[in-house]
């Protein structure tokens, strides 16, 4: 290996480095590792998908009956903007 | 912080302009369900929930600042709003604040790598499976798509909420932080702990070893 990372060590810094979140000194003892490990870059592409996979899961849209109770709330609030005190923010 | 591109449907909110309403509710809705979904034990409640934090946006949109994002601001009217029925419904409730040393399960399996009296201690003694070799039909599967979604789902919420927002919904580190009020490290870790472990769920089911 190239420097004192071992392989054991980089697969625990993968995700902070998909997320650019490392030191530039760390970053560039991860990048230099990657470089020379196969294994490694095995294991970021691994990551890389699990995240791209993760992105493809399938959002709910609300039903009918929410949105037309949520119209409903807007029309009221819009007639009466200052009615009930109560604030959950 | 960039200047937010909502900035002008604030202003036509405030105006009471019901097609502006109509534009945020389509696109944050999903979102906004499935965060909730996250704190509550049914789906009608998550809906209710939803509608909760709309007139709770409504009453407060008045007062609305602009130091956050106003879908971040949403976000944590949502978070409080669900908090507070998940805890009447005295379901255990994600508490990011507390995430962290739950479990500190390496990433790949101990038995993968070489030991300490070898000649490259911490190096792999077997490879990781290599997943570019897999044909995209497998790798994007709906049964793939499943065991992502059932890893999720069975994580600590704390790691569960940050990689749902982050990951599924795609939002910056900084917005995932700023909803959940955590620290900058604090969220990078359990994004870390949510990811290996889905990628582990994933690694099982492809047909890895680790």
């Amino acid at each position: 290996m190239s420097n004192d990372l071992s392989c054991r060590d980089v697969v625990e810094l993968l995700s902070d480095y998909l997320e650019d979140a490392l030191p530039a000194d760390e970053r560039e003892r991860v990048e230099q590792h990657l470089e020379v490990c196969e294994g490694c870059r095995r294991a970021l592409e691994q990551l890389r998908l699990t995240v791209r996979l993760t992105g493809m899961l399938s959002e709910d849209a609300l039903t009918p009956d929410t949105r037309a109770a949520l119209l409903t709330s807007f029309r009221d609030w819009r007639t009466a903007p200052g009615a009930g005190a109560d604030d959950p923010a | 912080m960039p200047p937010d591109p909502d900035a002008d449907l604030v202003t036509r909110l405030r105006a009471g302009d019901e097609a502006a309403f109509d534009e945020l509710v389509d696109r944050l809705g999903p979102s906004m369900l499935r965060v909730a979904r996250m704190y509550v034990s049914s789906r009608a409640v998550g809906e209710e929930v939803v509608q909760d934090t709309w007139v709770g946006v409504l009453r407060g949109i008045e007062r609305f600042e602009g130091r956050s994002s106003l879908r971040t601001w949403i976000f944590r009217i949502l978070v409080n709003v669900a908090k507070t029925r998940g805890q009447r419904e005295s379901r255990s409730v994600p508490f990011s604040a507390t995430a962290g040393s739950d479990d500190d399960r390496p990433s790949y399996e101990a038995s993968m790598f070489r030991g300490a009296d070898d000649q490259w201690p911490g190096g792999w003694s077997t490879l990781p499976l290599d997943w570019r070799a897999l044909p995209e039909t497998v790798l994007t599967s709906n049964e793939t798509l499943k065991v992502v979604d059932e890893a999720i789902a069975s994580l600590p919420p704390a790691q569960a909420e940050v990689i749902r927002l982050r990951d599924v919904l795609g939002w910056s580190s900084n917005e995932v932080r700023n909803a959940l009020e955590l620290s900058e490290t604090n969220q990078r870790v359990l994004l870390h702990r949510a990811r290996a472990k889905v990628r582990r769920a994933l690694d099982e089911y492809l047909g890895g070893a680790g």
